[in-house]
């Protein structure tokens, strides 16, 4: 980072003021003396570099392109408590909110796993689970060579704030050349009374040489305080290897969620990534995956299904740097009332990515007249010999469509209900798994059936 | 006998447009009443006031239907009375399957007549026959909503939606254009079927070749927003054989 003294200078002389701007840069140092691994040079080192980048940057502020249309001054301005463990007093997991599906669960409550409500996979399943400081006593190389790697803490502040601060986290890896029957449900359980709290969930995914499997993430919430989850997912999908993330993310109405999950996609690796946004007061989901070998499958599908004042921004980042490689990207985001979507999606040719094939779109379905979507698909292309296309719609219901489910006797409601769900379904359709599409479907059709009754009882309230 | 529908000095404006000037029509139960005229005279906006479609100013006039008030009735409660519009350009739904719609519509109309509503099975039974006769596959059904159909396969989709949710008064507005002559067969042979002592209908259409097959008991002439003449099904051939020039000048009266 090019930066002259004489602009440092001033900074040092505020460090109080900084230390009030930069929300939890106060909360480090002490972060750092408690935190599993201490003690391993390459660990010490990765999370001294975090604080000094997060020292260096705080939180994105507006003037940073990249968070341009999703301000984090609401989270600035929020006093998170300086631990976040007393307040996780969760002893079931709260049912309804997660997505409905037979899988191995671990759980996760205020970033911190807890056994007892966890069903973890056994040898000879295809997969393991291993809790962070677990995987660090078993076997260090696994982590030394990944973690930190794929999503390093330079220039993501976000990253760097995980990377400082995360006291626990998941390590799944996948047996080479095994496919893995049953999914692997990681759910994030927000759990927060009086004061506001904040952690760090924290997940490594290693989808060994030809391995194959499916992991879901629930991001939920219980309590009715405010919680801000700042998770980071470092994914290495290996030679010929397969993966299927899907995650949803419905959290609490009044809470914070940033996540950034960077995928390394080797030659002839298959990563399909789905991501369902319907929680949170403000959030954010950002997607890296750089594909590094040839003949690579990428897919990314999403939906976000708002309303109220939901601020949701999905930030995905395709980056192919090898040849013939494939990616596909599809996401649809229905809002409504006040609510503010967000989705910036840029797809990168670098120059010997010759023979990529990649598609892009955006749809959003704007329901009311105070709803607004911010579009910003964009493409780099540095080869000459590729197939690239990306597009962005904004819309309302069809009235025509509308009017003739109608005229058959489906009332009003049921009508934009049946619409909504199509365009939708779309994006749906992306999830192969076919177990998953339909835990997905169901909780798109919850959110459509709240729509409902919250307009019958504001149909009443007027009456 | 009391009218099924009544329709006294409707008077229509799309925007400032006056669109129909002072129609009048009644319809008894089991009639089937043919309207012709020509292009842009209003047929479809009278049929899109019936079926309670947003953007027409009602200047004027009532429109009563099984003694109710229909102006005062929201599209779908209209559906569920029992009016019934096959439109002149169905509209494609894409994402909606075919059979989901269907069912969703049968449903809405059971429940609003107080008859159990049916599951799956009990839905495609229902379906399946009356599908054959006109010739549509369970594929085609399963298709979303319209979505790539050839216009006659969206006409024969209209009459089939209506063989299953069974009106008490179908408008047919426009169903015989872009049919070829066995497919008009086949959409006639379904409309034919469907006529019973309690089923009327209002046929739209530009050609008497239709009335041959479903024969009318009234026909209107329908210029420039008004009836101006009516009579028996021998005035469909008397129009196919004059045209509507006669009918200038009682339009601009
Ligand atoms: N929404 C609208 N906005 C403006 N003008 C309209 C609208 N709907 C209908 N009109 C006009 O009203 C007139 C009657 O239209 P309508 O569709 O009822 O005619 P039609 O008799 O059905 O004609 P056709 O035989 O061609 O189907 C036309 O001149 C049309 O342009
Ligand atoms: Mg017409």
């Amino acid at each position: 980072m090019p930066s002259t003294p004489t602009r440092r200078q001033p900074e040092r002389a505020m460090t109080a003021k900084t230390n009030a701007t930069q929300p939890f840069a106060d909360r480090l140092d002490a972060a750092a003396e408690s935190l599993p691994g201490g003690g391993r040079p390459w660990l010490d080192r990765l999370r001294a570099e975090a604080r000094a980048v997060y020292r260096e940057t705080g939180l994105p502020g507006p003037k940073v392109e990249a968070w341009k249309y999703t301000n984090l001054n609401r989270l600035r301005r929020t006093g998170f408590a300086a631990d976040a463990a007393p307040a996780a007093k969760v002893d079931t997991v709260p049912v309804g909110n997660a997505l409905s599906i037979a899988a191995h669960q671990a759980v996760l409550v205020n970033g911190r796993f807890r056994p007892e409500l966890s069903s973890l996979p056994e040898a000879g399943d295809g997969v393991e689970v291993m809790r962070f400081a677990d995987a660090l006593a078993r076997e260090p190389s696994l982590l030394e060579s990944r973690f930190g790697r794929i999503a390093p803490p330079a220039g993501m502040p976000l990253v760097a704030l995980n990377t400082a601060l995360a006291t626990d986290g998941l390590v799944i890896r996948f047996r080479k050349g095994k496919t893995a029957e049953m999914p692997v449900h990681i759910v994030s359980i927000g759990a927060a009374a009086g004061e506001p709290v904040m952690f760090q969930p924290r997940l490594l995914v290693i989808v060994e040489e030809d391995a194959g499997g499916c992991i879901l993430e629930s991001h939920i919430g219980t309590g009715d305080g405010i919680y801000f989850s700042n998770g980071v997912a470092e994914i290495a999908v290996e030679r010929g290897a397969m993966l299927r993330h899907y995650k949803l993310q419905n959290e609490h109405p009044s809470a914070f969620h940033l996540a950034t999950a960077k995928a390394e996609l080797a030659e002839r690796a298959h990563y399909e990534s789905f991501v369902l946004q319907v929680g949170g007061r403000l959030a954010r989901n950002e997607i890296h995956a750089h594909i590094g070998g040839r003949r690579v499958e990428c897919r990314l599908a999403g939906a976000y299904l708002l309303r109220g004042e939901q601020h949701v921004d999905n930030t995905t980042f395709i980056d192919h740097a090898a040849p013939e490689s494939v990616s596909r990207e599809l996401y649809k985001g229905v809002l409504d009332g006040t609510a503010r979507g967000v989705f910036q999606g840029k797809i990168l040719v670098r120059r010997d990515a010759q023979k990529t094939d990649g598609h892009q779109l955006n749809k959003a379905l704007l329901l009311s007249r105070g709803a607004e979507i911010d579009s910003k698909p964009e493409l780099e292309i540095y080869a000459d010999d590729v197939k690239c296309s990306h597009g962005a719609t904004a819309g309302e219901l069809d009235d025509d469509a509308l009017f003739y489910l109608q005229s058959r006797g489906i009332d009003e409601d049921t009508a934009r209900g049946l619409l909504v769900d199509a365009f939708v379904g779309e994006a749906i359709e992306q999830i192969a798994h076919e177990a998953s599409r339909t835990a997905f479907r169901q909780v798109v059709e919850g959110w459509l059936a709240e729509g409902r009754s919250k307009n019958q009882r504001d149909g009443d309230s007027e009456a | 006998m009391t009218a099924l529908l009544d329709i006294k000095n409707l008077h229509v404006s799309v925007g400032e447009r006056e669109i129909l000037k002072g129609v009048d029509l009644t319809i008894n139960p089991g009639e089937v009443h043919a309207v012709m005229g020509p292009n842009g005279t209003g047929k479809s906006t009278l049929s899109y006031v019936l079926a309670g479609r947003e953007g027409y100013d009602i200047t004027d006039g009532t429109i009563t239907f099984m003694g109710q008030d229909l102006l005062a009735l929201e599209p779908h409660e209209r559906a569920c009375m029992g009016i019934f519009l096959a439109f002149q350009y169905p509209v494609e739904i894409p994402g909606v399957a075919g059979t989901t719609f269907l069912k969703t519509a049968l449903n809405a109309l059971r429940k609003y007549r107080g008859e159990g509503e049916l599951d799956a099975m009990q839905f495609l039974k229902h379906v399946r026959a009356k599908a054959k006769a006109l010739d549509i596959s369970d594929e085609m059904l399963r298709r979303p909503l319209n979505v790539g159909f050839s216009g006659g396969e969206k006409k024969r989709n209209e009459v089939l939606q209506m063989a299953v949710l069974e009106p008490k008064l179908a408008v047919l507005d426009e169903t015989d254009s872009g049919l070829d002559i066995d497919a008009l067969k086949v959409v006639a042979d379904g409309v034919n079927a469907m006529r019973s002592p309690e089923r009327s209908m209002l046929i739209i259409t530009h050609y008497q070749r239709l009335l041959d097959y479903i024969v009318p008991d009234h026909v209107h002439v329908l210029v420039a927003g008004r009836i101006v003449a009516s009579g028996g099904k021998e005035l469909a051939h008397e129009l196919e054989a004059k045209g509507y020039a006669q009918y200038a000048d009682a339009a601009a009266a």
